[in-house]
C-alpha cells in the first residue's frame, strides 16, 4: 500500500515486460511504413497507402494497450466508453469534412 | 483487540477509500481533457485532409519532407514513452531518484524532438516555405505545431513536476500527476502516429 497508487479509473499500470514489448512492437509497426516509402519498390501506390494506414491503426492499439493500459476490466469501462465515443466523434469530423469537401469542389468544376 | 480500535481503523480506512476515489476522479477528469483534445486535433486532420492538395503552384508535400528526418523525430518520441514508462513503474516501487532519473531522460528525448521540429520549421520558412506560401502550407504548420505546442507545455510540465517531486518526494498529489502527465505524453505519441502517416508519408506517396 501507500505512495498513493492511482489505478482504479484513470489508468492502469504496467510492468517492464509490457513496456517492452509495446516499445518492439511500435519500432516494427514505425520502421515497415517508413522502409516502404523511403526504399523503392515495385509496390502500386494504392498498396502503399493501405498498408501505411492499417499499420498506423495497428500502432495506435498498441499504444493504448500497451503503453496507456486500456482493457476491458470494470475500473477501465469508463475510460473506454468515452475513447469509443470520442473516435465516433472523430470519425464523424473527419469523414463528414472529407465527404463534404470533396463533393464541393466535383460541384465547384475544380476537378 | 477493542471495539475502539477496530472503529478508528475501519473509520482510517473508508478515509483512505475516499482519498482513493478522489484521486482516481482527477485522472478520470484528465482523461475526459484528453478525448476533448483529440476532437481539437482531428478539426486539424480534417481541414489538413481538405487542403493537403492546395499547393498554389508551391511546393508538395513530395518536395520538402525528408523522411529520414521524420524518422529520427519519430524514434525520439518512441524512446521518451518507453522511458516515460519506466518512471511510472519506479513510481510504483517508491524509488523517488529513479523516478527522477527516468523523467529527466524522458525530458531530454522531448526536448530532442522539439529542437528537431523547430530545426525544420526554421529550415523549411528560410527556404520560403512558410506557412503563407500556400493552403497545404497553412494547414502544415498549424497540425504539426499545433502537436509540437502540445509537447513543449508537457515538457515544461514535466520539470515543473520534477522540481516538486524532488522537494516534496512521491506524495498522493505528484504521483496523480505523475499520472496525469503520463496519460498527456503517451497520448502524444498516439497523436505522432497519425501526423508522420497522414502528412508526412502520405504527403511523399
Amino acid at each position: 500500500m501507500s505512495h498513493g497508487h492511482v489505478e482504479r479509473a484513470g489508468a492502469g499500470h504496467g510492468s517492464v515486460k509490457s513496456y517492452l514489448i509495446g516499445f518492439v512492437l511500435s519500432v516494427i509497426l514505425t520502421v515497415i511504413p517508413f522502409g516502404l516509402l523511403m526504399f523503392p519498390n515495385e509496390l502500386a501506390s494504392s498498396t502503399i497507402l493501405a498498408t501505411i494506414l492499417v499499420f498506423a491503426v495497428v500502432q495506435i492499439v498498441v499504444h493504448l494497450v500497451y503503453f496507456l493500459h486500456m482493457n476491458t476490466s470494470s475500473e477501465q469501462s469508463w475510460n473506454v466508453t468515452a475513447f469509443i465515443f470520442t473516435v465516433l466523434i472523430l470519425a464523424i469530423v473527419v469523414v463528414g469534412s472529407l465527404w463534404v469537401m470533396f463533393h464541393l469542389n466535383h460541384n465547384m468544376m475544380r476537378h | 483487540m477493542s471495539s475502539q480500535t477496530l472503529k478508528t481503523q475501519h473509520a482510517h480506512a473508508d478515509e483512505h477509500e475516499h482519498h482513493h476515489d478522489a484521486e482516481s476522479t482527477k485522472v478520470f477528469g484528465f482523461w475526459i481533457y484528453l478525448m476533448t483534445d483529440l476532437i481539437l486535433f482531428a478539426t486539424l486532420f480534417a481541414t489538413y485532409a481538405v487542403l493537403s492538395t492546395s499547393f498554389a503552384g508551391g511546393p508538395t508535400g513530395k518536395d520538402i519532407f525528408e523522411l529520414d528526418y521524420v524518422l529520427g523525430e519519430t524514434f525520439l518520441l518512441l524512446f521518451s514513452s518507453i522511458t516515460y514508462g519506466f518512471a511510472m513503474i519506479a513510481q510504483h516501487k517508491g524509488d523517488k531518484q529513479a523516478v527522477l532519473r527516468w523523467l529527466g531522460i524522458t525530458f531530454l528525448f522531448g526536448l530532442g524532438f522539439i529542437v528537431m521540429e523547430i530545426n525544420e520549421f526554421h529550415h523549411l520558412i528560410h527556404e520560403g516555405f512558410g506557412p503563407d506560401r500556400s493552403a497545404f502550407l497553412s494547414a502544415f504548420f498549424t497540425l504539426v505545431g499545433t502537436h509540437g505546442l502540445h509537447v513543449t507545455c508537457g515538457l515544461i510540465w514535466m520539470a515543473v513536476l520534477m522540481a516538486q517531486i524532488s522537494t516534496k518526494g512521491l506524495t498522493t498529489t505528484n504521483n496523480t500527476r505523475l499520472m496525469c502527465l503520463s496519460l498527456f505524453w503517451h497520448f502524444l505519441d498516439i497523436v505522432w502516429i497519425c501526423v508522420f502517416t497522414v502528412v508526412y508519408l502520405m504527403g511523399v506517396l
